[in-house]
């Protein structure tokens, strides 16, 4: 048995995701070797990390403020709902906050986005109410939102979030449109399933002159 | 470690690692087998299409003491419409979901196979109100847990004769109760006679006609007592039935 301070650490590493027991082991020991201003560096942005980062109180994606406080996280927004400069007719949903990295890398969109927090998993257990399906609704109106982006991974539960969402608004005074789906730049056709093939040929668009 | 070709339908997946997934497969020659599918999640990957729940493959695998690791995939049908519709998409993960229950790993089951690959197709071509009530119900006869609709379960009188009249389903028991013996025991569920006669021609080879019974109440109550009766073999609650039609029954304009 370790020393009850470097238990307590393994046991702690060993709750993190994909961390099992040797694991947890191996890096409480790279942590006691770390000189003591890399240790608590680490220990530092932890802490900040918990202090100052929450949900943003519009889109749920990842929102940081200024201080840290215990007044500051409820009413946070993130930096891309507090960008005047940003679109609000347009609305990007996604799924998880980093969706929302992902999008923004590709500089093509200049409108705000709404955090689902999951995709509808009825095997995992996850259905709509878990998701943050109301407040996107709550927005809608609120907003003056015009077109809404369904932006989620082309898989069987984003399949069934957008089937279930689009059903959801289909009634209501706004355009809704799906992300294309097809062949990824550098790919090869002849290795493309039909799915996917078929999907692109359908999203097909006229070549300019 | 042997490379192996098996054909087979995607039960459900998991992710592994930074873009892996394990694929749980029902094949039609070693039963439920779990398998890594490497770097399946990347936008770029060979397999990755393919490798989504209901879709219908051919496949080459290594074998692995544990998991197996897929190498090859090939498409046999991807079953698109069930990837278009809610409700059908429903209706395909709550089949999966109760093969994943009862499947056995590494114990070939053709019937099973053969049974879920046609009731994929069905749900493809042609959706039926029926059709995952008559696939439960089917799949409780290929476990051998039919219930018995014939005659009372308690007192065993038939019903053939018109001398009794079955009134309830009682799961512990394994079929339908008469109406004298309905007030004993506990366990049963009230059901009409002609829920009951449906779920007799499900049972009784006549699935191709009982699919052609409209979405309505009946419908609803034979489906309901087949979640029931399946809930009630595996001993667990199924999650697809129950999360996915009350979303959808809360969809306002559905």
């Amino acid at each position: 048995m370790y020393a009850s301070a470097v238990q307590a650490l393994i046991d702690e590493l060993g709750r993190l995701p994909g961390v099992g027991p040797k694991s947890a082991q191996r890096i409480a020991f790279h942590l006691l070797k770390l000189p003591d201003e890399d240790a608590l560096r680490l220990a530092k942005a932890i802490n900040t990390v918990k202090a100052r980062v929450s949900w943003c109180r519009r889109c749920f994606n990842i929102a940081e403020s200024e201080r840290p406080g215990p007044e500051a996280p409820a009413s946070t927004e993130c930096d891309i709902c507090r960008d005047a400069r940003r679109d609000t007719g347009l609305l990007c949903v996604v799924e998880e906050p980093k969706d929302v990295v992902a999008v923004e890398r590709t500089g093509e969109f200049r409108g705000r986005y709404h955090v689902l927090q999951g995709a509808i998993s009825p095997i995992d257990g996850v259905g709509p109410d878990q998701l943050r399906i109301r407040e996107l609704l709550a927005r809608i109106g609120a907003e003056g939102v015009a077109e809404i982006i369904l932006c989620f991974n082309p898989n069987i539960e984003g399949d069934a979030t957008a089937l279930y969402l689009s059903s959801l608004l289909k009634d209501l005074p706004v355009k809704l449109t799906r992300i294309a789906s097809g062949l990824p730049v550098g790919g090869d056709l002849e290795y493309a399933d039909e799915l996917t093939l078929g999907r692109a040929l359908e999203g097909r668009r006229e070549v300019a002159p | 470690m042997a490379l192996y070709r098996d054909e087979a339908v995607v039960l459900r997946t998991y992710k592994l690692a930074e873009a892996d997934r394990i694929v749980v497969l029902l094949t039609a020659g070693r039963g439920k087998v779990r398998a890594v599918a490497k770097g399946v999640r990347r936008t770029g990957s060979r397999l990755g299409g393919r490798l989504e729940p209901s879709t219908h493959v051919q496949l080459m695998l290594h074998e692995g003491r544990e998991l197996d690791v897929v190498t090859q995939v090939e498409a046999v049908h991807q079953f698109r419409t069930i990837r278009e519709d809610l409700v059908r998409l429903r209706d395909a993960l709550a089949i999966l979901e109760a093969v994943d229950q009862v499947a056995r790993e590494r114990s070939p089951d053709p019937p099973l196979f053969a049974m879920l690959v046609g009731a994929l197709r069905t749900l493809d071509r042609r959706p039926a109100a029926l059709l995952v009530a008559g696939f439960y119900w089917k799949l409780l006869g290929l476990e051998g847990t039919a219930p018995m609709l014939d005659a009372c379960v308690r007192c065993g009188t038939p019903a053939a004769g018109g001398d009794v009249e079955l009134v309830a389903l009682d799961l512990a028991e394994g079929g339908a109760v008469c109406r004298v013996c309905l007030p004993t025991g506990g366990g049963r569920r009230a059901v009409r006679p002609e829920a009951l006669a449906l779920v007799a021609r499900i049972l009784g080879g006549d699935l191709a006609g009982a699919l052609a019974t409209p979405a309505g109440p009946l419908a609803a109550e034979v489906t309901n007592l087949a979640t029931q009766a399946l809930e009630a073999h595996l001993e667990r609650r199924l999650r697809v039935p129950r999360l996915l039609d009350r979303s959808i029954a809360d969809v306002p304009t559905w």
